[in-house]
């Protein structure tokens, strides 16, 4: 006479992990295209990074539904404030709004773990990390998703920027060139891919700087 | 003379037949600013004279991004314009995040119009006192319209709105059949001279005036001030003597707006037009 359990749940989870990095005048943010549902998958080229203004790229982990849904919000607001201000919305202003956005659904979240890349209104590389509720934090690296625990120990080895987790907080963008970041960044996959079944098959790179934004891609492994 | 006794309010009819607060909304449109809009299979050019009250002032906004593909022109109660702006926005955002694709711009004046209809019908509301001149894209090219106060709606191959109107429409008139095939920098070229009709002699500099295009693979843009006196410049509109092309024009715009403007005064009732 047991209580019967829910076996039902609004959410799934699609795996696949997100990262970015900050630059001095670049922001680097880079994410596997692999969605999968339990051990199946479901496609090998699905992208979870989106542009939502001039200077701000997010990328999300998580469940997709919930994650297009976000973006979908977001560059709704994103209109609006166009409309409103008579300009696009800067990076540290889309990280309010994304945190206010997530918060808003405190009671039925989004199940969506996210990073917000970008460029700050000075030009410099600003990167915010984000739980599912809307908690965040300006930091100079982050990782999430699937295989974070794997990536995020090596970016605090590789990266030489001051550890996010020191007091008082340092003002945190790698010293690294953008190429030089780009390569670790593959790395951070390439090692991901290996052990982590829910990442593989494809990596995209955003890379946004002075001269605009550009994407890269590269081939991981499929198994 | 009976008009005084039958316009109290909006939901009073004249023995007529006639609601004279909506005749009188239209007035206000009447007085406003002149606002021009002309199309042709691919794109529409929106413009209008931008005169501020005083030296001291900023002019007024009247030519509003709504989307990337539907930009409006409005003359009368700017700030009633501004309003329905907003409202335009709002519908064009809400059905691209729910059909992730652009509203159509036929869709977009039936919602306009309805909700100018409402304030026609309702005793405790006025009807909004601006015309808007709606143009934009849809599947099947370019599109202007303009939406009356009183919830009606026409589309138009090129109109004018707005005071010394009549001057820009009877330009138009002669020239309409042109745009459907002109180019982009045509149809702009013609804006400008209609514009330069409203203005009565004035000189024509991008100070005075606003331009904005719309077409297939352009968004919306308002364009900027050195681009509309390097066009002004190019095309040689300054001046107050029309470009050879048009020679016979002067003494046919004269006797046309005035004939123009005693026949809209003989009781026909706006509504009808």
């Amino acid at each position: 006479m047991t209580k019967q359990q829910a076996n039902w749940s609004p959410y799934d989870n699609n795996g696949g992990t997100v990262v970015a990095i900050a630059g001095a005048d670049y922001c680097v943010i880079a994410s596997d295209t692999r969605m999968s549902t339990g051990y199946s998958i479901l496609t090998r080229d699905y992208s979870k990074i989106i542009q939502l203004a001039d200077k701000s790229v997010m990328a999300s982990s998580g469940f997709q539904a919930d994650v297009r849904a976000l973006q979908k919000v977001l560059e709704a607001r994103h209109l609006i404030y166009q409309h409103q201000h008579n300009k696009q919305m800067s990076c540290p202003a889309m990280a309010q709004l994304l945190s206010n956005t997530l918060y808003f659904k405190r009671f039925f979240p989004y199940y969506a773990f996210n990073v917000l890349g970008g460029l700050d209104s000075e030009g410099k590389g600003c990167v915010f990390t984000y739980d599912a509720v809307g908690s965040y934090e300006r930091v100079g690296y982050s990782s999430q998703g699937s295989g974070s625990t794997l990536i995020t120990p090596f970016l605090d080895n590789q990266l030489k920027s001051p550890s996010p987790l020191l007091l008082p907080a340092k003002d945190a963008v790698t010293p690294l060139s953008e190429s030089e970041a780009i390569e670790l960044v593959k790395t951070c996959f390439v090692s991901a891919t290996e052990r982590d079944i829910y990442t593989g098959d494809k990596l995209e790179i955003v890379i946004l700087n002075a001269s605009g934004i550009r994407r890269d891609y590269m081939e991981l492994r499929k198994d | 003379m009976f008009r005084n006794q039958y316009d109290t309010d909006v939901t009073t009819w004249s023995p007529a037949g006639r609601l004279f607060q909506v005749e009188y909304a239209m007035e206000a449109v009447k007085q406003g600013s002149a606002a021009i809009g002309l199309r042709s299979k691919t794109h529409v050019v929106l413009a209008c004279v931008n005169k501020s009250t005083s030296e001291l002032s900023s002019h007024q906004k009247k030519i509003f991004k709504v989307d990337d593909h539907i930009g409006v022109a409005i003359a009368g109660l700017t700030a009633d314009g501004r309003v329905l702006s907003r409202y335009l926005r709002n519908e064009c955002i809400n059905y691209s995040y729910t059909y992730e694709s652009p509203l159509p711009i036929g869709r977009l004046v039936v919602q306009l119009a309805d909700k100018a209809q409402v304030c026609t019908q309702r005793s405790w509301k006025r009807p909004y006192g601006v015309g808007l001149l709606v143009g934009g894209l849809d599947e099947s090219g370019a599109h202007l319209y303009y939406n009356c106060p009183s919830g009606n709606y026409f589309e138009y191959e090129a109109f004018a709105i707005g005071s010394r109107s009549q001057a820009a429409k009877t330009y138009l008139e002669r020239k309409f059949e042109t745009f459907k095939d002109s180019s982009r920098d045509n149809l702009i070229k013609d804006a400008l001279f209609a514009l330069r009709e409203t203005l009565q002699g004035e000189k024509l500099t991008s100070s005075v005036c606003t331009i904005a295009v719309v077409g297939v693979g352009e968004a919306f843009q308002i364009l900027n001030q050195e681009t509309v006196q390097g066009l002004i410049n190019e095309f040689e509109i300054v001046g107050e003597e029309p470009p050879p092309a048009d020679e016979a024009a002067p003494p046919e715009q004269g006797s046309g707006a005035e004939s123009g403007s005693s026949a809209a005064e003989q009781g026909a009732a706006p509504m009808d037009i």
